[in-house]
């Protein structure tokens, strides 16, 4: 969970937001349903977003903060361009994904959950991807990038750039 | 009229056109337009290598392949009968993937990675939907469930319930709306079995849902898919939308009057998910915070219905238990745990990845016959099973079968089928922190024995491996421990002490050498090692210190290096980068 920003609702987005609502307002639990929806579509959801999703959906602004906090994948802030997710399971953990997580920080100069400051990288922690045949694993926006060593890192990055 | 060959011709490339006249032409020229039919494709499997053609039922493939080419195979291949080597398609050299081990049973991944899982029809060409036309045309639901019973299947999802039992409740509770679920949310780290069969064989999975949900009398079903699996999510919406075009989902399902269908839903990255209760809370857009049980889904469910849940393999098993018959499946096994189960093997082990074995194969069988060994003829030391929930098991223990209630006995679980293998290089109290982290952050927080003892665990467990630890922290993590796992409502809590319990058991010397002596034997605890380069050794080619993050590494081309003791984070990358083995760990 990052740090909320606090931009206000923008047309398109209310736009998106119409859009999405009425797809699926009237299934039966609807509420997370919404909620990944907007994050797929607009990257994140901004309180200005909850506020305007808990009117339109009557349901009290509590329980969709409540939702959102409670599940690790929602965000409320915008991330970076590119998502790195360096993976922390078991299997990438005795394989050594903590030294990858030290090479990312050292090389992007931001910690874990902090974006840079050209809003290119946001780097991020997961616990196993389902790749651990492969491990350690880190995943790059939607590719997985198996048997990753320290010294690839800044090598990999560039692709991105 | 039939034809003696067939060739066909696939239209990528811009000479497609071209190379057909040319095929007809000649094809006319020589009389054997009685003979040959020509066929136009889409492609032939190498649309890169334009143009493709395929004559049947020699089965032989050209590629590259120009108008004169076309007529040269026409009085080569077709008249003289003779095809035309050179212009043959050649399977690319690649090195043979290494063959399943004879150990392995596959009934759950039978059709992994054979089928096109986005194709329905390559499924129904494997006997997909047959177990499911027989259940509906030939099957009471009694019947059902007495097969499911003679299989011996129990729920391969970790706790080992009996599926036909589970079943059974669901159809002796009242109630017109009824649910299926699928528990998709395979969270424990280092499992990732049913991403496979999800991925690969997602009609199996479907199959085995409608027939549960004829058994119970449910008209609606749910997917639940970790948010973590977009192309599992992806496939699964593929092949609903096949299997409804199909008639297999929908109304009146192969005109037996059953109408049933089913939706997808993700999750968002919260592991208690994976707990029944919690995941059912989290398809009605809630929290995913477990509730008690009883009362049971089978009672109590999805919105207060009646509902079964059961994990993807456990449902992927029902086509097969149904079309080979209850008896087969229960051949295999052992007296208890009957049939195969699927296991991630991960770690340090030679040949990682999915296996599926017969229950009762000992561990000993699984690391080193199936899974290859350790890595680099290393120790073994232990194997974990079972996730976050489970424990280790030692190399005493080698030679245990692999069953539900012989893994519970020695203090680990079955699991999902995590298995991850360690080695001599693996610190046990560093895993324990490690599982003990994983917990803390993924408990709902409701029950406090779990949310607050969860962390104090944590605090001694990091504290231990940083060289802080002191007398008698063992005992209040035993002791811990046990509170956690009454004190807790669903299996996070109450497996969440479970890998420390097991190590303190089988390693308590590895946990007394730390906390007495500030060493850490495998030599992974940051804190209680320290990195030197031994300057005899050192080459001087500065890779360490070009690839150190903290730049502690210090000293000209050609000549020894030194580390700055007050400065290494102790990552261990100077190790990993230097050529000649210079850098040592004390």
């Amino acid at each position: 969970m990052t740090v909320a920003t606090q931009e206000e609702l923008t047309l398109e987005q209310k736009a998106v937001l119409d859009e999405i609502l009425a797809e699926n307002r009237d299934k039966s639990g609807a509420t997370m349903l919404v909620l990944t929806l907007t994050q797929e579509r607009l990257g994140y959801v901004s309180p200005a977003m909850q506020q305007y999703l808990s009117q339109e959906m009557r349901v009290p602004l509590s329980h969709i903060y409540g939702v959102l906090t409670f599940y690790s994948f929602f965000r409320m802030a915008p991330i970076g361009q590119h998502k790195i997710n360096v993976c922390l399971g078991t299997a990438c953990y005795v394989r050594g994904g903590p030294s990858l997580i030290e090479k990312y920080q050292q090389v992007l100069g931001i910690k874990v959950g902090e974006t840079t400051e050209d809003q290119q990288f946001t780097l991020e922690v997961c616990r196993c991807v389902g790749a651990c045949s492969q491990a350690p694993v880190v995943m790059i926006d939607d590719d997985i990038i198996g048997r990753m060593k320290p010294q690839n890192v800044a090598k990999t990055l560039r692709k991105y750039k | 009229m039939t034809y003696r060959a067939q060739v066909l011709v696939g239209s990528a490339g811009e000479k497609a056109p071209a190379v057909e006249q040319a095929l007809l032409g000649k094809i006319k020229e020589l009389h054997l337009d009685q003979e040959i039919q020509v066929l136009e494709a889409s492609t032939l499997g190498h649309p890169e290598q334009p143009v493709e053609i395929a004559v049947y039922p020699d089965g032989v493939h050209y590629v590259n392949v120009t108008p004169a080419d076309a007529e040269v195979i026409v009085t080569e291949h077709l008249y003289k009968g003779r095809p035309v080597e050179p212009l043959r398609y050649r399977e690319p050299q690649v090195e043979p993937l290494p063959a399943p081990s004879t150990k392995e049973v596959r009934v759950v991944l039978r059709n992994v990675g054979k089928i096109d899982p986005e194709n329905i029809d390559d499924y129904i060409a494997e006997d997909g939907y047959q177990a499911l036309a027989k259940v509906l045309t030939e099957m009471k639901p009694e019947e059902v469930i007495a097969e499911m019973k003679a299989s011996g299947l129990r729920g391969r999802g970790g706790a080992g319930f009996p599926t036909w039992l589970k079943w059974q409740f669901a159809r002796n509770s009242p109630g017109d709306e009824k649910y299926v679920v699928c528990n998709g949310d395979e969270g424990d780290p280092g499992a990732f079995m049913n991403r496979r069969v999800l991925e690969g064989d997602p009609h199996a999975v479907i199959e085995g849902m409608i027939i549960a949900a004829y058994v119970i009398g449910a008209h609606q079903g749910y997917f639940y898919v970790r948010a973590e699996y977009p192309i599992a999510i992806r496939t699964l919406r593929v092949a609903i939308k096949q299997a409804r075009e199909y008639g297999l989902l929908g109304k009146d399902i192969f005109g037996s009057g059953f109408d049933f269908d089913l939706e997808v839903r993700m999750g968002a990255g919260a592991f208690v998910c994976g707990e029944e209760t919690a995941l059912m809370r989290s398809i009605e857009g809630e929290r995913g915070m477990p509730t008690t049980r009883p009362p049971f889904p089978a009672v109590s469910g999805l919105w207060g219905k009646p509902t079964n849940i059961n994990n993807v393999e456990t449902y992927a098993n029902v086509p097969q238990i149904i079309m080979r018959g209850g008896q087969w499946f229960a051949s295999m096994g052992t007296e208890k745990s009957k049939g195969t189960k699927t296991f991630a093997i991960a770690g340090k082990v030679k040949r990682t990845g999915l296996i599926e074995v017969p229950l009762g194969i000992t561990v000993r069988e699984v690391v080193y016959d199936v899974g290859g060994g350790i890595l680099d003829d290393k120790k073994f030391k232990a194997v974990q099973t079972g996730g976050p929930m489970g424990g280790c098991i030692p190399e005493q223990f080698l030679d245990l079968p692999v069953d539900y209630e012989t893994l519970a006995s020695v203090g680990s679980i079955m699991g999902s089928g995590g298995f991850v293998v360690m080695d001599e290089d693996t610190c046990m109290v560093d895993i324990a922190r490690f599982f003990m982290e994983f917990v803390q952050d993924e408990s709902c927080g409701k029950c406090t024995p779990c949310r607050v003892g969860t962390r104090r665990m944590l605090e001694i467990l990091t504290d231990i491996t940083e060289g802080r630890g002191q007398p008698g922290d063992i005992e209040r993590l035993e002791k811990l421990g046990e509170y956690i796992k009454k004190g807790s409502l669903c299996g996070l809590g109450q497996g969440a002490p479970n890998p420390v319990l097991s190590t303190i058991k089988f390693f308590r010397e590895e946990y007394e050498a730390h906390i007495n002596d500030k060493k850490c034997p495998a030599k992974v605890c940051r804190a209680l090692i320290e990195y030197t380069i031994e300057a005899e050794e050192c080459i001087g080619c500065t890779r360490c210190a070009r690839n150190c993050p903290v730049d502690a590494i210090t000293g000209k081309a050609r000549e020894p290096h030194v580390i700055d003791p007050t400065v290494c984070i102790r990552c261990g990358i100077c190790q990993q980068v230097c050529p000649v083995g210079a850098v040592h760990v004390e």
